[in-house]
């Protein structure tokens, strides 16, 4: 152990940041979980513990198993959606092809974008109206002869359809992501196989995608915690309307418009659960890695 | 090499059509801005949804950014001082994390990570209690809570996970002899900051400022829990601009795209250090 002195003053320089991470990010964490856990159900009340109750009782409420169901559709098409797409995009890529600075810059262009920018296009987009009220790609698709759809007014897919805006902002951050990883398998190596006798695909199959798991991971991760706490973007699309739910529009209501901040901080706690049960494994895991590097 | 040349020169082909063939829908949404944004209202009938205006006009344009001026003006005032604030933060603990380690840096780095990840709803409701008793501690109404500096302030600390990150990840890419040859010379940890680390941290100062000037500007959650009207940034202006039932598309559309211009515009000139902070985003330097 080196000697104190010559620590001690980088500990100070950083201190007041431990101490801002300390409050606002872990302080506030458990203040907020001891506030799901009373009955602070009103701004004036005191709000005595009452344990998991609120934890439980939110179970009994249809509203919250709607934005849940929500939530996780929107989930699974979303994260899909722009890995799968993102990785088509790299894969044309991959090899190198004329004015693939000018493809990239398109496909990622999105990102600069807020979500509520995005929403409010995609709302035009995703236009339910039919026939001679239809604009967007109703009337597109009608023009084309495509069926026409109730996009996010759909009541059993409409979730699905509220995930193509997202998948329009974030793929192209994925496909920069298997790029940077594709690019990053040594030719050696792919050589190699060859050598042994494996076909382009074997190579693929064998070298290749094995080598991508890492950066599979790291988009997983990034779109899926995105998705777990999606607010902006609902917000901007459809507003409150009960038929997009999903947990965080629901504490945004439970804080604002039904003024119960037990509520609010339950649903909260919900959904740092949520994204805390993949991310820390995650997180301890690629410290542990990057420290054997 | 010529034996396989006919076949993937097909296959290059087709990659072509296929890229050219998405770069058509991902500009879809771009088409719909641009066209909607120039029509007047007489071609608002969603018969001519499609269509390009027959006479174009910025009538749309000139409301919007009537409606929009004091939001954007806000974003820049949040913006601005929020992402500078961030980055000598960031700076600061990226150069002590990977040059003058104390004991458990590691564990605390960790620690650090974890707030780059937490959703802000888990701590929205006591930030809100805070920043109210914050005005009344002081006095000033209207400050911490619904004003610009408290929003500057949950960003900048939310942000210094992210920033730290990007900091560390590149200092670590300066050679530790740099550090202890100035050491030698005497220089204490301030001084080799100034003197040795900071000449070379631009890229790593570009990549933070953009990186968190983007955020900043496109942030609607917390402005929305944290500020009032007076101080709303053009993000929850244009998002109450647009949810108005009786706002034409024309100005939603122009406003969606004023909002934009000045994030687009660092996408499109400072491209390559926007990427990075995006890489950085993912973990890895």
């Amino acid at each position: 152990m080196r000697r104190a002195r010559t620590w001690l003053p980088g500990l100070l320089l950083v201190a007041p940041s431990i101490v801002a991470i300390g409050v606002f990010v872990y302080g506030m964490l458990g203040w907020n979980f001891r506030l799901a856990m009373t009955d602070k159900h009103d701004e004036v009340s005191e709000g005595t513990f009452v344990g998991l109750d609120n934890f439980v009782g939110i179970w009994d409420q249809p509203r919250w198993h709607l934005s849940v169901d929500h939530a996780i559709m929107f989930t699974v098409v979303f994260v899909l959606g722009a890995l799968v797409l993102g990785w088509f995009l790299a894969f044309l890529m991959e090899k190198g092809i004329r004015g693939e600075g000018t493809f990239r810059a398109i496909y990622l262009f999105p990102m600069a974008i807020s979500f509520v920018a995005t929403g409010i296009v995609w709302r035009w987009l995703m236009n339910s109206g039919m026939g001679e009220r239809a604009v967007g790609l109703n009337r597109l698709f009608d023009a084309i002869g495509l069926p026409q759809w109730q996009w996010f007014r759909d009541p059993d897919w409409g979730m699905a359809a509220m995930a193509l805006p997202a998948i329009w902002q974030m793929s192209g951050y994925v496909m920069a992501l298997f790029l940077a990883g594709f690019r990053g398998v040594p030719e050696e190596l792919r050589e190699a196989a060859r050598v042994d006798g494996c076909g382009e695909w074997g190579v693929y199959r064998h070298v290749v995608l094995p080598l991508l798991r890492p950066v599979t991971l790291s988009a997983l991760i990034i779109l899926g915690h995105i998705s777990l706490k999606v607010f902006d973007l609902i917000v901007a699309v459809s507003g409150k309307q009960i038929i997009t739910d999903v947990p965080a529009v629901f504490m945004w209501v439970a804080v604002f418009d039904s003024h119960d901040p037990a509520k609010g901080a339950t649903i909260a706690s919900y959904i740092v659960l949520s994204v805390a049960i993949f991310v820390i494994p995650y997180l301890i895991w690629s410290v542990r890695k990057e420290r054997r590097s | 090499m010529t034996a396989v040349a006919p076949r993937g020169r097909v296959f290059t082909g087709v990659r072509l059509v296929i890229l050219v063939a998405f770069v058509v829908v991902f500009l879809i949404p771009v088409y719909v801005l641009l066209v909607t944004s120039f029509k007047p209202l007489t071609e608002a009938d969603p018969g001519q949804a499609w269509n390009l205006p027959v006479t174009w006009t910025a009538e749309a344009w000139r409301v919007a950014w009537e409606k929009l001026a004091p939001g954007l003006w806000n974003s820049v005032l949040l913006a601005v001082p929020g992402s500078l604030l961030s980055c000598a933060l960031g700076s600061m603990n990226g150069y002590v994390l990977s040059k003058w380690r104390f004991p458990g840096a590691d564990v605390l780095f960790t620690l650090f990570l974890f707030g780059m990840f937490i959703p802000y709803q888990g701590v929205m409701i006591p930030l809100v209690q805070l920043l109210v008793g914050l005005n009344e501690l002081t006095g000033l109404q209207g400050v911490f809570y619904g004003g610009i500096p408290g929003l500057v302030l949950a960003h900048v600390v939310y942000g210094i996970p992210i920033c730290t990150l990007i900091f560390r990840n590149y200092y670590v890419t300066i050679p530790d002899e740099l550090i202890e040859a100035s050491r030698v010379d005497g220089a204490g940890m301030l001084r080799t900051y100034w003197s040795v680390v900071l000449p070379v941290s631009a890229p790593a100062i570009a990549v933070v400022v953009i990186w968190q000037f983007t955020s900043l500007w496109n942030d609607f959650l917390f402005a929305v829990f944290l500020t009032g009207p007076q101080s709303w940034p053009a993000t929850v202006m244009l998002n109450n601009i647009a949810g108005a039932q009786a706002t034409p598309y024309s100005q939603q559309m122009a406003a969606a795209i004023l909002s934009s211009i000045p994030t687009m515009l660092i996408y499109v000139l400072l491209g390559r250090f926007f990427m990075r902070g995006l890489m950085a985003g993912a973990l890895k330097g």
